[in-house]
Formats: C-alpha cells, structure tokens, sequence
C-alpha cells in the first residue's frame, strides 16, 4: 500500500497519530451539536453541514464544481449523514459519494431514528459503512472508531 | 442551605423528572459528554431546543390554520421535533409528537389540534422542569458544590 493511500484510510492516520476529519451532515440543528460532541470527545475534527447540497459543495463534488481539484472535502476521513433530510436525503448523498472518483473510499454512515430494515438494507447495499440508529450515544462512536480501524 | 442539602435538593429534583418521564436516558448521555472544554454544553444544547422547538411549535399553528391543511407538511415539522426531543431525552414530548403523527396519517385535524394542545403543554412543563434544574445546578456550583 502506498503513502497516500495508507494516510487517507482511517487506520493509516490513525497509526500516524492524526485526528481523522469527520463530515457530519444533518438539517436539524441540535443533532447537529450532539453528533460534534460525540465526535470531538473521540478525538475528531468536524466540520458540519445542515443538508446534502451543502455536503456535496464542501467534499467538491458540487454541481458547479471542478472534481478534478483539491479541496478542503478531500481531507475527509468519514462522512456521516442523516437519512431523512429535506432535497436531498441521505442515501441520495451516499450515492453521490459513492458515485465519485474521489470520494468512493471515504467509507459514510448512515443515522435515523426509524429503525426501517428495507431503509437500512437499501444503504448498506449501496455502499455504507454503517447504520446507526438515532439518539447517538457515545458507545456508538465507539463502536464505529473500532470498526473503522478494522476496516481493511 | 449548605451544600450537602444543595445537593440532596438537586438529586432529589432529578431523580423526579426521570420517574416522572420528563426525562430519559438520552438527557443522561448529554450530561456525560459535557466536560472541561465545553462545561456549557448541555445548557447550549437545552437551549437550542427550547429556541427550535418553540419555532416548530408555531409553524404548526400555522400549519394547521390553513384552508386547506398540507399534512405532509405538518408530519414534517412533528419528525423535526421528535427527532430533537429524543436527541436531548425529552421523553414526554416525544411521546406527545408520536400521537400526533398518528394523527397526521389518518388526516384528522380535530385530532391533530388536540395534539398540538398536548405538546405545547408538554414542552412548557419540560422547560419549566429544565429551567429550575440549571437553577439547582447553579446554586449548589455558587454554593461551592
């Protein structure tokens, strides 16, 4: 594996003693708040977006925007969005990613707060690395830092 | 009052919102993650709610004010609010904002009104309760707890 691709996955940075940067995306403002705080209290850096367009503008991979650039989005070690948003949901945006050169890799998960088995399925098969179901709670970011650093 | 009884007061208020149901498990996992970088956070948090929460209320009163009722729009903004009542442990309001989605489904605006009757007053009592907490909470820190 070489040096870039080892320090864009989460183990590599991890192993490089960095704080992975997390994208968390969700139109309600005090989920919002919660998700950063889960995040800063496992050592993340964060940057939030309150719906998908807004994501997609920060990872690059807006409408108007050149893919080819680097961007502050190609830092971006996990996205983690909401499922139920307004415009664009969270599974249009984990296609989007997924759909995207250089944001295939960045492993994103999904929250919501309907435990929804064909919802959840529907996103798993596309691609995401998790579902977590909402109110977060510390134990789940924990969770997901452990199955992230076995990620291969 | 000293602080032993500062104390005893505000973990005797406590326990009561939980017995009661204002609160749940989730209003405990906030007071975790507060810590040294951020001792305000579930104040920040509360308060957020309480300004968010107040905005839905009204947008349902409108909402359901209408010639004709969007009850799309009314699920809507009852999801916002159950989604951030849960997120801070609000049981009670959830709860209050499952029913009226219920409501929604079936279209019925004399049961919608009763429920945006019911959350209102939930959600004044559950400030009212919150409020007099951060209160206790203050005294007993200016009290030296």
């Amino acid at each position: 594996m070489d040096a870039t691709s080892s320090s864009s996955s989460w183990k590599g940075m991890m192993e490089q003693g960095n704080e992975p940067h997390v994208l968390a995306v969700d139109d309600n403002i005090i989920d919002r708040k919660i998700v950063e705080k889960l995040l800063k209290n496992s050592s993340c850096k964060v940057t939030t977006a309150e719906n998908g367009l807004r994501a997609l503008e920060y990872l690059g991979l807006g409408d108007d925007q050149d893919n080819s650039l680097e961007t502050s989005g190609s830092k971006v070690n996990l996205i983690i969005t909401d499922y139920c948003m307004p415009g664009m949901t969270g599974y249009d945006l984990l296609k989007k990613v997924k759909e995207s050169n250089a944001m295939k890799e960045v492993p994103v998960v999904i929250m919501s707060s309907e435990n929804i088995p064909t919802r959840i399925n529907k996103c798993l098969e596309e691609g995401a690395q998790m579902f977590m179901l909402k109110p977060l709670k510390q134990s789940d970011v924990k969770k997901l830092r452990c199955q992230l650093m076995t990620r291969s | 009052m000293d602080v032993v009884q500062l104390k005893k007061q505000l973990g005797d208020y406590t326990r009561s919102l939980f017995n009661e149901g204002f609160l749940d498990d989730q209003f405990n996992q906030l007071q975790q993650l507060q810590d040294e970088s951020n001792p305000e956070f579930v104040a920040e948090v509360v308060s957020l709610f309480f300004q968010d929460s107040q905005r839905l209320v009204n947008e349902l009163a409108k909402d359901l004010e209408q010639q004709s009722v969007d009850f799309k729009k009314v699920d809507a903004h009852v999801h916002q609010l159950k989604g951030s009542s849960s997120s801070i442990g609000a049981q009670r309001v959830q709860k209050a904002c499952i029913s009226f989605r219920n409501y929604c489904d079936e279209q019925n605006i004399e049961g919608c009104l009763k429920c945006l009757q019911q959350l209102k007053n939930e959600y004044s009592l559950v400030k009212n309760k919150l409020e007099t907490l951060f209160k206790l909470e203050q005294q007993l820190l200016e009290a030296g707890g």
